[in-house]
């Protein structure tokens, strides 16, 4: 009698811990993200001002024939574009993610807390004063510009009496971002580069070579690695600061790694795109919203959705009005601007 | 035996200090309460016992070593704190939140084992927290929350449990409820506890050793039938209180107090 009894427990027990220990939401996102990202990604080859067929896209990618202009044009035009759109999502994604977790700020975002901004005068700087720097410097002194800037806007936000809010470290930001964006501009009209930057600046993956790829991808893996290393840690720093200690996390490394990270990500992904924002905002809130609070999940599935984000805001750059592109900071902010007055309405509390 | 020593320690933020040379030892499997007015101490010096704030000069002593120098993750095999205004982030379960306290006694990359799950229905079950084990905490009332937290400490399986103000916003019910909860760990299983309490019955009636401060100083350490006394009372707070017999444990209580006459 009583062994029955206590098999039922166990059973009981072990039908719980299937239950907790299999998020089957998260294996959901996680594939059906990355399905829709490859059906994305080969829709927004296959379109475009020379109309080409899903087929051909799919013989371009896996039987290439140079001889024909078709290939030519998915391999050498298209196909760069669009997987740039797709890392260049990933790595504000997961930036922002990586932000909102550490800080518990849940307007975090590379583009609200001036990283891009400072990316992007960095590069504007490099432009004029450095002109036909390689892209493998360039990317560098675009990662230092993205520290340049969260440094600034912390410096400005700690200022303040009462310590840093979100809603201060967004206005610091704020402030911080349209000093470097006038300042970037001021520089591009006094070199006369505005023509170099406008595009660039408003956000568009058009310009993205194979070369861009080659280089950044190698840091980005790397970075990518390490934010999932680190997933594990932020979910516990997303405790709270005195709860992630007293659990044993050495949480000043842990925060040093992360920034390092987030600058490696951002500044990458500005060096490419330009100063798009709001990606790294709208991407952790969804999926924090449909996989929960585990950054082991929240990381990998932001990986897919802020590539899923920018190949269609890239798609949808072009289909507006053809053949012109619409910039794709302009189309992201579109959502991004309500989403982030969502969240201030919330009262930017912490996460 | 002391479980922790501290040992002329000096603690502060960045330029001022707000504790010069303080010495104090916790005794084991006993429950240390820390009393005193608002920003006299307390809180900084729990801070610096469970490591959070470094100290400027002296050490903590855990089980004779010095605190700072062990590996963070074995200071957390020994000793859990609940801190202050604890918030979870929104849309964690209880499940999920108390899951965490098994953090120091995982590797990798973190995946619960049998024994982890043991651990972590054992600290929902003894905190009358079963019925909600799969509601996000947010959810719950301040009472429940504050529960929740304290599972999450108790599935850390630590000998020492240190809570910064565990029952404050809670009703009178809720913060006894909280109190005999941590009295029986302290008893059943001989778990030492050390807290900042503001309620002095409270912390007469739970405690077994009292630690008063004022300015950043130890005004009196003993039992609370020493520090709960009329003189260091007044010392303490700057208060003229009447003493009497708690009835339901015998120890002093404060049955009312006005505020001293301020003769300077």
């Amino acid at each position: 009698m009583s062994a029955s009894t206590e098999v039922s427990a166990e059973i009981e027990k072990l039908t719980e811990i299937k239950k907790h220990s299999h998020p089957i939401v998260a294996v959901v996102v996680l594939f059906g993200g990355m399905f829709a990202l490859l059906v994305a990604i080969g829709l927004s080859i296959s379109f475009g001002a020379a109309d080409i067929k899903l087929a051909t896209v799919w013989t371009a990618v896996f039987q290439f024939d140079p001889d024909l202009t078709q290939h030519q044009i998915i391999r050498e035009i298209r196909m760069p574009r669009v997987l740039g759109a797709a890392i260049v999502g990933s790595c504000f994604a997961v930036a922002g993610a990586l932000m909102q977790g550490m800080t518990r700020n849940p307007l975090a975002d590379s583009g609200l807390l001036g990283l891009n901004a400072g990316a992007a005068f960095m590069l504007a700087l490099c432009f004029a004063l450095l002109p036909g720097l390689p892209y493998m410097y360039l990317i560098m002194f675009s990662f230092l510009g993205a520290g340049l800037g969260v440094g600034i806007v912390y410096g400005v936000g700690s200022m303040s009496r009462g310590g840093l809010t979100p809603m201060r470290l967004v206005l610091a930001g704020a402030a911080v971002s349209a000093l470097l964006g006038a300042l970037s501009e001021g520089v591009a009209l006094y070199f006369r580069i505005g023509q170099d930057l406008a595009f660039w600046y408003a956000g568009g993956v058009s310009g993205t070579k194979w070369v861009h790829l080659q280089i950044m991808s190698p840091w980005i893996l790397v970075a990518m690695i390490g934010a999932l290393i680190l997933s594990r840690s932020i979910t516990l720093l997303s405790l709270g600061e005195e709860v992630a200690i007293g659990l044993g996390q050495r949480t000043k490394t842990i925060k040093l790694v992360g920034m390092i990270i987030v600058l490696i990500l951002a500044g990458a992904a500005v060096s490419v795109v330009g100063a798009v924002g709001f990606v790294g905002l709208i991407v952790p809130h969804l999926t924090r919203f449909l996989v929960g609070h585990d950054y082991r999940w929240i990381i990998p599935c932001s990986i897919v959705l802020g590539g899923l984000l920018v190949v269609l805001a890239d798609l949808g750059a072009r289909m507006i009005n053809p053949p012109y592109e619409t910039p794709i900071g302009a189309l992201i902010a579109l959502i991004g601007v309500p989403f982030f007055l969502y969240l201030a309405r919330k009262g930017g509390k912490e996460l | 035996m002391s479980a922790i020593k501290v040992d002329h320690v000096a603690i502060g933020y960045s330029n001022t200090l707000i504790i010069d040379n303080l010495s104090v030892s916790i005794p084991e499997k006993k429950i240390t309460t820390i009393i005193g007015p608002n920003g006299c101490g307390k809180s900084t010096l729990l801070k610096a016992i469970s490591r959070v704030l470094k100290t400027k000069s002296g050490a903590v002593y855990l089980d004779g070593r010095a605190i700072h120098q062990l590996e963070t993750k074995e200071v957390a095999k020994k000793m859990a704190i609940l801190p202050q205004s604890a918030n979870a982030p929104g849309g964690l379960t209880v499940f999920e939140l108390v899951s965490y306290g098994r953090f120091p006694h995982q590797s990798g990359f973190g995946s619960l084992k049998k024994e982890d799950y043991e651990y972590i229905y054992w600290a929902i079950d003894v905190t009358g927290l079963n019925e909600f084990k799969d509601r996000p905490v947010e959810a719950l009332s301040g009472g429940q929350r504050q529960r929740v937290w304290i599972a999450m400490a108790l599935a850390q399986d630590t000998e020492i449990l240190i809570l910064d103000e565990p029952t404050t916003y809670l009703d009178l019910a809720h913060q006894l409820d909280i109190l005999l909860l941590l009295q029986r760990l302290n008893e059943e299983e001989g778990r030492t506890i050390v807290m900042v309490l503001h309620d002095l019955n409270h912390a007469s009636r739970f405690s077994d050793y009292m630690i008063a401060m004022k300015n950043g100083e130890l005004v009196k350490v003993g039992t609370p039938e020493e520090v709960m006394t009329c003189p260091n009372l007044q010392l303490v707070f700057n208060i003229d209180a009447r003493i009497a017999t708690c009835p339901f444990s015998d120890n002093p209580i404060c049955l009312s107090y006005q505020l001293c006459q301020k003769d300077r």
